[in-house]
C-alpha cells in the first residue's frame, strides 16, 4: 500500500518534537485569532510569515497551516457562546449554536462543533492524501498554456464564490494583477513602475499587501464605531451530548464533511460557501425538524462546522498539487514555500515527500490538538474576549510593522503597508472584498509568465490556448464560471444560499 | 427602473480607472514587443486597460443602478494616527533602534482610539514594547539593534 507508506513517512515527520511543538503553537495562535474579533488568520499568517524564515521548511508550513485551520475552529466557539462569529464561515454556526447556548445547552453545541470538526478534519485529511497524488501527476503534464488557463479559471472561480458584486471582484483581481507587475520584468529584467526606487526592483512584498488589506484596513473599520464590548457569556455545563444529540449529529456531520471536502477545493470562499450550503441542506433533509432550525437545532451546528473544517483541509489540495492558492491564507503559504526555496506545485510531492506527507499528517495531529485545546480549556478562550480592543489594535499595528520590516530590513515594505491599508480601507468601504486583490497579486506574475512562455512556444499564435484540449476545457469552465457570477437568475439563487445567514 | 446613484460605486470605479489608467500609461513607456516576444510593457498595458474598463463600468453602473451601500463615517483621527505611527516605524527603526521605535510607535497607535486614557496608553505601550522585544529580539533573534546609532550608541 503506497498510501500507507506515504502516511507512515508523513507521521514520522510530523511527530518530530519540534514539528508537534510548532503545530501546537500554530493551532493555539489560530484558535486565539479565531476567537478574537478584529483579527483574522490572513493578517496573522502575514505577520508571522517573516519569523518562520529561519525554521525548517516543513516546520514553518506546519505552523502556518495550523494557524489557518485553528482559526476556523476558534471562530465557532465565540459564535456559539456570545453570538459573535470570529470568522466569516462561523456565521452560520451562530444561528443555532447561540440559540442552543441560550437554552442552556452550550456544552452540547460546543461538543457538536468539536466532534464534527474532528471527524471532518480526519476524513478530509484522508481525502487530501488520496486525491493529491493523482492530481499532481496530471498537473505535471501541464504546459504553459494549460497553466495560464488554469490560473485564469482559478481567479474567475474565486469571484463566483465571493460575496459582493462580480464586477467589483473582477476589478479587484485585475488591480491585484497590476500591482503584481511592479518590479523587474522576468524576461528582460527591465524595472517596471518602480519610480526610480531601488527597493521596488524586487516587487512589492505580498506580506505588505496582506497586512495592509487585512490588518490595517480591518482596524480602521473597527475604529469607526468604538463601543465597549459587553460580553455576556453563556455558562457551559455538561460538555457531553445526550444520546439523542449524538444520534442527531451523525448524519449532518457526514453530509457536511462530504460537502465541505468537495467545495473546499474551489478557489475563493470555499469554506464559507461550504458551511452555508451545509446549513441549507440540513434544513431541507430534516423534514420533521425544519421548524427547529434557528431555534437551537443541533444539526445546524454539527453540519456547517463539519463542512467548514473539511473545506479548510481540502483547500490545501490545489495549493499542494497545482501551486494555486484557493484562499488568501493559501496565497501567503505560496510565499512561504518560495521563501523556503520550494516552488509549490506538482513537483512538491515527488521532490519533497517528507514535507508533503508531513504537512498532511500534521493536519490530523493539529485536529487532535484542537479538540484537546478547545473542550477542556474553553474557559480560557472565553476570558480572552475580555481583552479590550484598545490593547489589541496597537499590538496588531506594532507587530505588523516589525513583521514586515523583518522581511528584508527594508523600510519600503513598511511604507507599503500604509499604502495598502488606506487603499484597502477605502475599497472595502465601497463594497469591494479584499481577498480577490490578494489572489490576483499572487497569481498575476504566474499569469504573465505562462502567457508569454506559451506564446513563445507557439511562435506567437494565440490560438494555442484553444487548440490544446486541457487548456480549452479550462477556459470554457472559466467562461461558465463567469456566467454564473454575472447572470442574474443564477446569481439570485446564489444569494438565497448566502442570505440564509440572515434568515 | 428606479435610478439610484451610489457614491461608493462611483468612488471605487474612479479608483480603478485612475490606477488602471496610470499603469496602462506607464506601460506605454516600455517596449510592447510582438505577440511572439512580448515586451515588458505588453501585459501591464493589457491588464491596466482591463482594470480601467471595469472601473468605468462600475462608475456607469453606480450612476444608473448602484449598489446600496452606506459609506459611513471615516475615523479621521485613527487614519492619521496609524499612518503616522507606521511611517514613523519605517523611518526611524534603523536610526533609533528597536526599543525606542517600538515604544513610540505603540504609544502613537494607542492615540487612534478616542477613548484612550493617558495612563492606560503609556502602560499599553510599555507592555507591548517589552513583549515585542522579548518575542522578536530575544526569542526570534531578529537582527535589529536595540538602541540605534542616532542615540549615540
Amino acid at each position: 500500500m503506497e498510501l500507507l507508506d506515504n502516511l507512515a513517512l508523513g507521521f514520522s515527520t510530523a511527530f518530530l518534537l519540534q514539528n508537534v511543538l510548532y503545530c501546537f503553537v500554530g493551532v493555539l495562535l489560530g484558535t486565539a485569532v479565531g476567537v478574537l474579533p478584529g483579527i483574522g488568520p490572513t493578517a496573522t499568517v502575514a505577520m508571522l510569515l517573516p519569523i518562520t524564515f529561519s525554521f525548517e521548511p516543513v516546520t514553518a508550513l506546519i505552523m502556518l497551516a495550523g494557524i489557518y485551520y485553528g482559526a476556523q475552529y476558534g471562530g465557532s466557539t465565540t459564535a456559539i457562546l456570545i453570538n459573535l462569529p470570529g470568522e466569516s464561515s462561523a456565521a452560520v454556526t451562530a444561528l443555532d449554536g447561540h440559540e442552543m447556548a441560550r437554552q442552556g445547552r452550550a456544552g452540547a453545541a460546543l461538543a457538536a462543533a468539536a466532534i464534527g470538526s474532528f471527524v471532518a478534519g480526519t476524513l478530509a485529511t484522508v481525502a487530501l492524501a488520496v486525491a493529491a497524488p493523482p492530481l499532481a501527476r496530471v498537473a505535471l503534464r501541464f504546459g504553459p498554456a494549460e497553466y495560464f488557463s488554469l490560473v485564469l479559471l482559478g481567479l474567475v472561480v474565486s469571484i463566483a464564490l465571493a460575496r459582493g458584486t462580480a464586477l467589483k471582484a473582477l476589478a479587484m483581481i485585475a488591480l491585484g494583477v497590476l500591482f503584481g507587475t511592479v518590479g523587474q520584468d522576468i524576461y528582460t529584467g527591465t524595472p517596471r513602475f518602480v519610480f526610480g526606487q531601488r527597493e521596488l526592483y524586487g516587487g512589492i512584498d505580498f506580506v505588505s499587501v496582506a497586512v495592509g488589506m487585512f490588518g490595517v484596513a480591518e482596524i480602521l473599520r473597527n475604529l469607526e464605531h468604538e463601543r465597549t464590548r459587553t460580553v455576556v457569556v453563556s455558562r457551559v455545563n455538561s460538555l457531553w451530548p445526550t444520546k439523542e444529540d449524538r444520534r442527531r449529529m451523525i448524519g449532518p456531520i457526514l453530509r457536511g464533511t462530504g460537502l465541505g471536502a468537495a467545495l473546499g477545493v474551489l478557489p475563493g470562499g470555499g469554506h464559507v460557501l461550504a458551511s452555508f450550503t451545509s446549513y441549507a441542506v440540513e434544513k431541507r433533509v430534516s423534514r420533521r425538524r425544519r421548524h427547529e432550525f434557528g431555534h437551537g437545532a443541533i444539526e445546524g451546528v454539527a453540519g456547517p462546522e463539519s463542512a467548514n473544517n473539511a473545506a479548510a483541509q481540502t483547500s490545501f489540495i490545489p495549493l499542494l498539487t497545482l501551486g494555486l492558492p484557493a484562499h488568501p491564507v493559501m496565497a501567503l503559504m505560496v510565499g512561504a514555500f518560495i521563501v523556503q526555496g520550494i516552488t509549490p506545485g506538482p513537483n512538491v510531492i515527488t521532490d519533497e515527500p517528507a514535507l508533503f506527507w508531513g504537512l498532511i499528517a500534521s493536519m490530523w495531529i493539529g485536529n487532535v490538538l484542537l479538540v484537546l485545546l478547545n473542550l477542556p480549556l474553553i474557559g480560557i478562550w472565553v476570558r480572552m474576549l475580555h481583552i479590550p480592543y484598545q490593547v489589541l489594535f496597537p499590538m496588531i499595528i506594532l507587530f505588523a510593522a516589525i513583521g514586515t520590516y523583518s522581511l528584508g530590513f527594508n523600510a519600503f515594505d513598511v511604507y507599503a503597508v500604509v499604502f495598502f491599508g488606506i487603499l484597502g480601507y477605502i475599497l472595502i468601504k465601497c463594497g469591494c472584498e479584499p481577498a480577490p486583490l490578494l489572489l490576483g497579486f499572487v497569481l498575476g506574475p504566474l499569469l504573465e509568465e505562462n502567457l508569454r512562455r506559451a506564446l513563445i512556444i507557439s511562435r506567437g499564435d494565440a490560438s494555442v490556448f484553444l487548440t490544446r484540449p486541457i487548456s480549452a476545457v479550462l477556459l470554457v469552465l472559466a467562461v461558465a464560471a463567469l456566467a454564473v457570477a454575472v447572470l442574474p437568475t443564477i446569481r439570485r439563487r446564489r444569494e438565497v444560499v448566502f442570505s440564509d445567514e440572515e434568515a | 427602473m428606479e435610478r439610484r446613484r451610489s457614491f461608493p460605486d462611483v468612488l471605487a470605479g474612479g479608483i480603478f480607472v485612475l490606477i488602471g489608467g496610470a499603469f496602462a500609461v506607464g506601460a506605454l513607456g516600455h517596449e510592447l514587443g510582438t505577440p511572439l516576444r512580448m515586451g515588458p510593457g505588453a501585459f501591464p498595458l493589457l491588464v491596466g486597460a482591463i482594470t480601467a474598463a471595469l472601473g468605468l463600468a462600475i462608475v456607469v453602473k453606480g450612476l444608473v443602478a448602484g449598489e446600496l451601500i452606506t459609506f459611513g463615517t471615516i475615523p479621521w483621527r485613527a487614519v492619521a494616527v496609524i499612518v503616522v505611527a507606521v511611517l514613523f516605524f519605517g523611518f526611524t527603526v534603523r536610526g533609533l533602534g528597536f526599543v525606542p521605535t517600538s515604544a513610540v510607535t505603540a504609544l502613537l497607535t494607542t492615540l487612534a482610539s478616542t477613548r484612550v486614557r493617558p495612563i492606560a496608553a503609556v502602560a499599553v505601550a510599555a507592555g507591548l514594547t517589552v513583549a515585542a522585544t522579548l518575542i522578536f529580539v530575544f526569542g526570534l533573534q531578529l537582527r535589529i539593534p536595540l538602541w540605534g546609532p542616532w542615540l549615540g550608541f
